[in-house]
């Protein structure tokens, strides 16, 4: 790894200060992606600002009718923790199936959805609760937030804080894994909240997409069976050596028929 | 009675240290005034050197030196050889392009070796490497097996065609004329998968030239230290025999792929030199063990088989073509040839059998023995298709095998690709799966996964090997540049205590536990008397390494004629001792005895008195230490039949395996803990083959599957809780033991099981590894056959 300046500062005002002006910084959550970024040479920051010691993004209170689980919260705090097994189970048997287990003692929330990795589970998670995305500077929906592959809506100098997440009437995410990686080829997660259906799927395109069709169909019907006659396109999928794209679109109506089943 | 002797399930006494962390690897090994280096590595496929400039990396900080192909050809240092001279048909040796230290004139894989940055931190050699200029002019690759010998470039230069040798085997017109008469005739054509051997420690070496003493010592990641003192002796010249110790210490896991000399221990050693006597170490991380290990299998491969109205198997035809990758390894050229065409018999009596292969260079990694070597191709091969020819004839698979299967009243059994069979009871270890699988009820299992929406399949591979390799004379007849004997030493010290050293190498197999057992047995004295000493070239008698399954049918027949002959000596002792004839002496449970009476004398009677010789033979040497060689009479022939049970998601294509049953003849098991331990690993690795593992290279020579995000391992999940049964032995031949050998079995006959399984499954057979798309994609063709491509 090359060389850099480290900081740890203790509030997200003195981050947001050590961001400012610093083209070339960059922020650390656990770590997962980037640590080895860093160690296999592939990235050269000038300074890296760990947000480790920040008590502010940490934790997940009960709020407005939903959670709100901070930047730093790792996996298997959200997959452990009685709040979100009790309001959103779905939330924590996605959460506890990221990774392995020390992926999911470092890795956190914040970490995972600011890198936006086109095959990380959580964005799916977001989208189809509706939830809420808080930063330094601003709230916005999660789905204006994820931009593209490894984008964010988040600007240069801004820091990702929490994400509010409504309570759903049901939920279930369903993931077929990458059998290396263990990332989602395909990952569903289908919610239904006061607001409607949503179905946002993970791994199969450039980004985390909703599945417009597949939430008209279960809208009126809310089971696996309404989904029989929704075809899902190949051409904007992705294609590699683990899965075609063809695969990926038959993965991904499979993978929503058994959230839907496995949402009850 | 000894209590942990053979047979023993005794604990591995090497574990203590391995799961409190206090293994001592290579790269826990820190030397006064170490230097670090970095290969920096080639990262085109193919491309001409036109010039490498090291200037600025050599003004950067730390560095000592950098070094390249023409340094190596300045000093004269030879290239990198393969032992083994196979023969094409016409007579002609096979071609080996040169394989310098250091890439010379063009880099032929993505990962070749270019220069080597030595400086005193490891960061700073980093940074350095990357201030290597080298200008590169991109050749055309010739990546693609099945396009090597069209390809519009060649790999050597040097060679004609990238054509290394084009070698057969066997009766071609014996088996054209069966062919000629066969009621039915059974074709498949099928890949054998590149792997990666993926050992949990990278490999790693430290290289000290001591100018004082001109001496060298080099410690490194091998299987075989001899060979290695040998090869960078005799061919490299980059030391001296005499004057090179290597050591080989605690190594994390081999599989084949630390039994090769590779050039980056030669250029540590080297290196030391050219820095005035600095250790210099080296230790590859995960993306260099991907790219540079030699890698295994990738084989393409047509295969026949003859039968008669019966199905009885009259003749097989085999065509297969394997990849060697950019460089001939050190054992590459025997792998798909002399460990591939000898086994094409299997367990079968097929009267008469042709095999021809052509080896091609590729510009991806050198490819090598990998656990299993040869014979897991074979094995998957003859169980692929005499599971098709079941299906065809509608015939049970385990009956087809049945009928063709050596009678156990025909050993010792010519087969017609060269091996004798000297032991086996192929019925009975097909039987004790069938029974413990209940073979019988398998439709009823299939129609309650039916009835959840799931497709069960069930699977069986009856899988032969040849181990404890091997005869000098015959692998010398076959082209191999050494013997392949083993020696040990067995030393007594005053108080009775013993040291083994053995020239083998443990890097997992459990050797410290297993020799110790042995030697305890037949010397009569407690195992806990007994250490195991090995990975040594200045501590241990001289010795051909581990791998082939070789060590215990092998080294440990060479320690048990050490003991043997210390048994022997003991008895002039005790003769002299009791005033007995030595004729009259008998030996049993560490108790030397005159026959009839119930005087004796202890052997650790006899040992001090071999010390403190005051009253002894007269003419006879003082001391308990005897050194003993073995060249085994055959090979060893494990077999034994393996059945996989698993279903599969048709939704998905997801397979799982349910059940896994193993039933090995090993001969005789020594510490049958150890055996089962060996065979579980195996069966990971050979699942991991048919399921998960690919090392998948696109079209410009770039690795995909060059991390663990890609490259599918086998994990604990992936893997059922497996039933494995070692009982059923017929001891061996070839060895006094009657051992066999159980390394590398698991991965030679478990993919075959796995795939026969998906097969009988889904209908179709699919290549491997048998991914769930690859599956789905034959669900969706079988249950529309228009749609298939």
């Amino acid at each position: 790894m090359y060389s850099f300046e480290y900081h740890r500062p203790g509030s997200v005002a003195e981050a947001a200060q050590l961001l400012t002006g610093n083209e070339d910084a960059k922020l650390l959550a656990g770590g997962m992606t980037y640590i080895p970024t860093l160690k296999q040479r592939l990235a050269q920051p000038s300074a890296v600002i760990d947000l480790g010691g920040i008590a502010e993004l940490k934790g997940i209170k009960e709020e407005a009718g939903g959670l709100t689980i901070g930047a730093m919260t790792t996996h298997g705090e959200v997959a452990s923790s009685a709040a979100v097994r009790q309001a959103i189970p779905a939330l924590a048997a996605l959460a506890s199936n990221i990774g392995d287990a020390q992926v999911r003692n470092r890795g956190t929330i914040g970490g995972s959805i600011s890198n936006n990795d086109p095959a990380a589970d959580y964005p799916a998670a977001l989208v189809a609760l509706g939830a809420t995305v808080r930063t330094s500077k601003r709230e916005l929906a999660a789905e204006d937030f994820f931009t593209g592959m490894f984008e964010t809506a988040l600007e240069e100098d801004e820091i990702l804080t929490a994400v509010h997440v409504p309570k759903p009437e049901k939920a279930a995410y369903s993931k077929f894994a990458n059998p290396a990686s263990r990332y989602a080829i395909v990952g569903v997660f289908v919610a239904r909240t006061s607001a409607g259906v949503r179905v946002a799927v993970t791994g199969a395109g450039p980004a985390v997409f909703r599945a417009t069709e597949m939430e008209q169909a279960l809208a009126g019907n809310f089971s696996a069976a309404a989904l029989d006659n929704v075809t899902v396109a190949a051409d904007a999928l992705n294609s590699d050596i683990h899965a075609s794209a063809e695969y990926r679109a038959h993965l991904v109506k499979v993978m929503a028929k058994r959230a839907v089943e496995a949402a009850g | 009675m000894v209590e942990k002797g053979i047979g023993a399930r005794v604990l591995r006494k090497e574990d203590q240290r391995f799961i409190t962390g206090r293994g001592r690897y290579t790269d826990d090994i820190n030397q006064h005034g170490q230097a670090h280096a970095v290969f920096l590595r080639s990262p085109h496929a193919h491309a001409r050197i036109r010039g490498i400039d090291t200037s600025a990396a050599e003004a950067m900080p730390g560095v000592l030196a950098v070094l390249t192909g023409e340094d190596v050809k300045a000093d004269g240092l030879g290239n990198l050889v393969c032992g083994w001279l196979v023969k094409s048909k016409d007579g002609s040796p096979m071609h080996m392009g040169p394989h310098p230290l250091l890439a010379q004139e063009k880099a032929r894989y993505v990962g070749d070796r270019v220069a080597v940055i030595v400086a005193e931190t490891l960061e700073q050699a980093h940074d350095a490497a990357e201030a290597v200029v080298v200008d590169y002019e991109e050749l055309g690759p010739v990546v693609a097996l099945e396009r090597a010998h069209d390809a519009g470039s060649l790999v050597h230069d040097e060679i004609a065609s990238n054509l290394a040798y084009d070698w057969e085997l066997g009766d071609k017109a014996a088996v054209d004329a069966a062919f000629g008469r066969a009621a039915h005739v059974t074709r498949i054509d099928l890949v054998n998968n590149r792997l990666v051997p993926n050992a949990i420690e990278p490999r790693a070496a430290i290289g000290h030239y001591d100018p004082g003493m001109d001496h060298y010592t080099l410690h490194v990641t091998s299987q075989n230290p001899h060979v290695h003192r040998l090869v960078m002796s005799a061919f490299v010249g980059v030391a001296p025999e005499h004057k090179l110790r290597v050591v080989a210490p605690d190594v994390g896991g081999g599989f084949g792929s630390k039994i090769f000399i590779y050039g980056e221990e030669c250029v540590v050693l080297w290196a030391s030199k050219k820095v005035r006597g600095r250790p210099v170490k080296w230790t590859a991380d995960r993306s260099e063990a991907f790219l540079s290990d030699a890698h295994g299998r990738d084989h393409i491969s047509h295969a026949e088989l003859a039968l008669d109205q019966d199905g009885s198997f009259l003749a097989m035809r085999v065509n297969t073509k394997a990849n060697l990758g950019a460089y001939m390894s050190t054992f590459s050229s025997c792998i798909p040839t002399y460990l591939y065409g000898t086994l094409l018999a299997g367990q079968y009596k097929t009267p008469a059998i042709y095999c021809d292969v052509q080896a091609y260079y590729t510009n991806t990694a050198p490819v090598d023995a990998y656990r299993g070597a040869g014979r897991p191709e074979a094995s998957f091969l003859i169980e692929t298709l005499v599971d098709q020819a079941a299906g065809e004839l509608g015939m049970d698979p385990a009956e087809l095998r049945r009928k063709n299967f050596v009678p156990k009243t025909a050993f010792p059994y010519q087969t017609p690709v060269a091996l004798t069979y000297d032991t086996g009871d192929y019925e009975a270890t097909l039987d004790e799966a069938l029974r413990l699988v209940d073979w019988k009820g398998f439709a009823a299992r299939k129609a309650e996964s039916q009835r959840r929406g799931r497709l069960r399949g069930i699977g069986l591979s009856c899988y032969i090997e040849a181990c404890g390799l091997a005869p000098s004379q015959v692998v010398g007849s076959l082209g191999a540049g050494v013997g392949l004997w083993e020696s040990a030493k067995v030393r007594f010290s005053h108080t009775g205590k013993v040291q083994a050293l053995t020239g083998t190498h443990s890097h997992g197999q459990g050797h410290e536990t297993t020799f110790a057992q042995l030697v305890s047995e037949k010397l009569g004295i407690p195992y806990e008397d007994v250490e195991v000493i090995h990975g040594d070239t200045e501590k241990t008698p001289v010795g051909m390494g581990t791998y082939g399954s070789r060590s215990l049918a092998v080294g440990g027949e060479a320690l048990a004629k050490a003991c043997d002959k210390l048994v022997e000596k003991g008895k002039k002792i005790a003769a002299h001792l009791l005033e007995a004839s030595e004729a009259d002496i008998e030996f049993k449970d560490g108790n030397f005895t005159v026959a009839g009476t119930d005087r004796s004398k202890s052997m650790g009677e006899v040992v001090f008195t071999a010390y403190v010789p005051h009253n002894y033979p007269a003419g006879l040497e003082p001391g308990m230490e005897e050194s003993a060689f073995f060249d085994p009479p055959n090979f060893t022939y494990p077999a034994g039949t393996y059945v996989c049970e698993l279903e599969i998601d048709p939704a998905t294509g997801t397979t799982e395996i349910l059940r896994f049953v193993a039933v090995d003849d090993f001969g005789n098991v020594i510490n049958p803990m150890i055996v089962e331990g060996q065979v579980h690993g195996g069966l990971a690795q050979g699942i991991g083959q048919a399921l998960l593992e690919g090392a998948v290279y696109d079209e410009s020579g770039q690795l995909l599957t060059g991390s663990y995000m890609d490259y599918t391992m086998p994990r604990a999940d992936d893997v059922p809780s497996f039933e494995v049964v070692t009982a059923a032995g017929t001891a061996s031949h070839a060895n006094s033991l009657g051992v066999k050998g159980c390394g590398e079995a698991g991965a030679i006959g478990a993919p075959a099981a796995v795939i026969n399984a998906i097969t009988n499954a889904i209908g179709r057979r699919v290549e491997m590894p048998a991914t769930p798309e690859k599956v789905w994609r034959a669900l969706q063709n079988t249950q529309t056959p228009q749609a298939a491509e």
